[in-house]
């Protein structure tokens, strides 16, 4: 039984429909990321989810229980706000615990539980201070705190690590998938940063336009986007997308790209465009045939790797990512073998992956 | 710059004492004045040297006023009492009434929701004579003309919008994202109404009572016209000092200085309130 299974979720405010139709299935301790641009509705979903939303319509099933028209406090999900959301007006200790006076718990298991979990997050030494006095890093654990302690089924994280730096933010992408698994919880995650998608989910639901594109796993998202505007998103730098010719060839089609060739075992659309993720541009040296000539514009370093803008004979522009800066400015571009997604301009839908270079002929 | 700042800081002072000067010397010239007999008060020039007297202190609290032509009894005590039953019961009425309705205005977008809060701030726009005429004849037939109950009704119309338009600028400022945490917790929407927004919006609740207190307090045409007698304010039992012998200004000065104690004395206890800022930190933005 699905942790959460969301399905026909439409959420309209006026005229302007943010969410269209849109179903989802997290199995249960399923990690799930959420992953779009700003003010794609992302957080309209989450509060969808958790009942926060007056104008959303569909079914929200949690371990199989229908709460489509139940109150926020009758779900028993818990809820990590991007705002934190913690009672100014309460210790950190009363604000993890509000959970469990819900539940009309004893003072002794709440102490307790309340121990554990700050325990766990190592803020068990600021449990007496305001949220005033805490700093960004313990705001942020004790809300997460405060979503765990209940030891809900789900939790919903709204983009939780928007507000810490950078240093927390790396540590809790190692630290909470870990938490959740030990705890055998299910959550989804809302990013934008695709990095933060590829770390925290086992799967990544890719929101655009009203409906989710795309949910595979996070490495399958990255390889294989389903669609032109998946390809942009997730990625930094972002898939390169170059305008190609197609003929039909065998079963499948020939597409030539800015002079290398490849076979796709699918028909071709009119519009080709190949996709190609810049760790799979090959720099070399010598020319060869499955390589075409091309020239250094630009080096920028960027975590660790060095990103190389090139431009090809044909004048097509071309991102790589390298262990190591080029030393010549002018030198051979190839593709790795099988690299590369073919889609279709017109409807922006990925037809087909994993190419077979093929010699260029007039 | 230590010069330049030293002069700022010397005008500033300067300023701060005028103003200060400004605002006080009349209070203070009261109360001189209600330590001084009426023919002390009367000349001319003023005198700041004299033996104070507590006549006039004493005249109120026991009730009787001795003027040129003889005794005169005064309810000044009960006019204090009343202005207190008065003042308190308006703002707890309309503290009970203004702060859910207060909330539901900031918190819900509803058909008609502002014309019905602005209806009810263009209540303190209208002059009151507007109202009185109709209003006295409309309690002389349903017989709530002088009693403490009409007029705590009619104080509506000072306290409730003052409560209502304060009180939902601060529950806008509690952001809605800690009542949602707290209703995801598993607390019900009014626990949350009673243990989040409530406690947040404190300042603003405390600061919209004590100012519709003075406000009730110092309110004195509908008083005038709908009370007699034994519901009168001091605001408007002070009337009584002007008598056919001549005005009482001795008198008058020590009602006014005892009738400001009791306001004065709220916006002391309450003031540790007003500058509690609860809600720093709370929230990221």
């Amino acid at each position: 039984m699905s942790a959460l299974s969301v399905s026909g979720l439409s959420v309209r405010f006026g005229t302007h429909e943010v969410l269209r139709d849109v179903a989802l299935d997290v199995a249960p301790s399923e990690r799930v990321v959420l992953f779009g641009p700003s003010g794609v509705g992302k957080t309209v979903m989450l509060r969808a989810i958790a009942g926060l939303e007056p104008n959303a319509r569909g079914r929200v099933l949690l371990q199989g229980r229908d709460v489509s028209d139940a109150a926020p406090e009758a779900r028993h999900i818990g809820v990590a706000f991007q705002n934190f959301a913690l009672y100014p007006h309460m210790s950190a200790r009363e604000n993890i615990a509000s959970p469990l006076r819900a539940q009309k718990r004893d003072a002794a298991e709440i102490a307790r539980r309340v121990d554990a979990v700050a325990e766990l997050l190592r803020i068990g030494h600021v449990l007496d201070h305001a949220p005033r006095a805490l700093s960004n890093g313990q705001k942020q654990r004790t809300a997460l705190a405060r979503a765990l302690v209940g030891e809900p089924r789900l939790i919903l994280f709204d983009d939780p690590l928007r507000n810490v730096d950078a240093k927390l933010r790396y540590e809790m992408r190692i630290e909470l998938p870990r938490l959740l698994a030990a705890r055998e919880t299910a959550s989804v995650y809302v990013t934008q940063d695709f990095r933060e998608a590829m770390a925290m989910g086992e799967r990544v639901a890719v929101l655009l336009d009203g409906t989710i594109v795309q949910c595979a796993p996070a490495a399958e998202v990255y390889d294989n986007p389903a669609t032109i505007a998946v390809a942009r998103l997730f990625g930094d730098p972002p898939m390169n997308l170059i305008p190609a010719r197609g003929v039909a060839a065998g079963g499948g089609c020939r597409v030539n790209v800015a002079g290398l060739a490849f076979g796709f075992a699918a028909a071709s659309p009119a519009e080709p465009v190949f996709g190609v993720r810049p760790e799979a541009v090959t720099l070399h040296d010598v020319g060869s045939p499955g390589r075409v000539p091309a020239r250094v514009l630009a080096v920028t370093p960027m975590n660790e790797r060095q990103i190389v803008l090139l431009r090809l004979a044909d004048g097509t522009e071309l991102v790589a990512s390298e262990a190591a800066a080029p030393a010549a400015t002018e030198l051979h571009v190839g593709i790795a073998p099988g690299a590369g997604t073919l889609f279709d301009a017109a409807s922006g839908l990925a037809v087909a992956t994993s190419p077979v270079a093929e010699e260029v002929s007039a | 710059m230590p010069v330049h700042d030293r002069s700022l800081r010397l005008l500033r002072g300067a300023a701060l004492t005028l103003i200060v000067l400004f605002f006080m010397f009349p209070i203070f010239w009261i109360a001189v004045m209600s330590l001084q007999t009426n023919s002390q008060i009367l000349s001319l020039p003023p005198k700041l040297v004299f033996s104070p007297t507590l006549s006039n202190y004493i005249a109120l609290i026991t009730g009787r006023l001795s003027t040129s032509v003889g005794q005169l009894n005064i309810a000044f005590m009960h006019n204090l009492f009343n202005s207190f039953l008065l003042s308190s019961c308006s703002v707890v009425l309309a503290l009970i009434l203004g702060v859910p309705a207060a909330y539901a205005f900031a918190r819900f977008k509803f058909r008609l929701g502002e014309d019905m809060a602005f209806t009810l701030l263009s209540l303190k726009f209208a002059p009151p004579l507007l109202v009185l005429l109709p209003l006295s004849l409309e309690f002389q037939q349903i017989g709530l003309d002088n009693t403490y109950a009409g007029l705590i009704w009619i104080y509506q119309l000072i306290t409730l919008p003052l409560i209502l338009w304060i009180v939902r600028g601060y529950f806008e400022d509690v952001s809605p994202d800690i009542e949602n945490a707290y209703r995801v917790d598993g607390h019900s929407w009014f626990r949350g109404f009673v243990k989040i927004a409530i406690p947040l919006a404190g300042p603003g609740i405390a600061a919209a009572g004590l100012l519709s207190f003075i406000f009730a307090w110092n309110n004195f045409i509908f008083a005038l016209v709908l009370a007699s007698g034994s519901k009168q304010p001091v605001t408007v039992g002070a009337l009584a000092f002007v008598t056919a012998s001549g005005i009482q200004y001795g008198q008058i000065a020590a009602a006014v200085v005892l009738s400001i104690i009791p306001t004065f004395a709220i916006a002391l206890y309450a003031q540790r309130w007003l500058v509690e800022g609860l809600s720093l930190g709370a929230v990221k933005g």
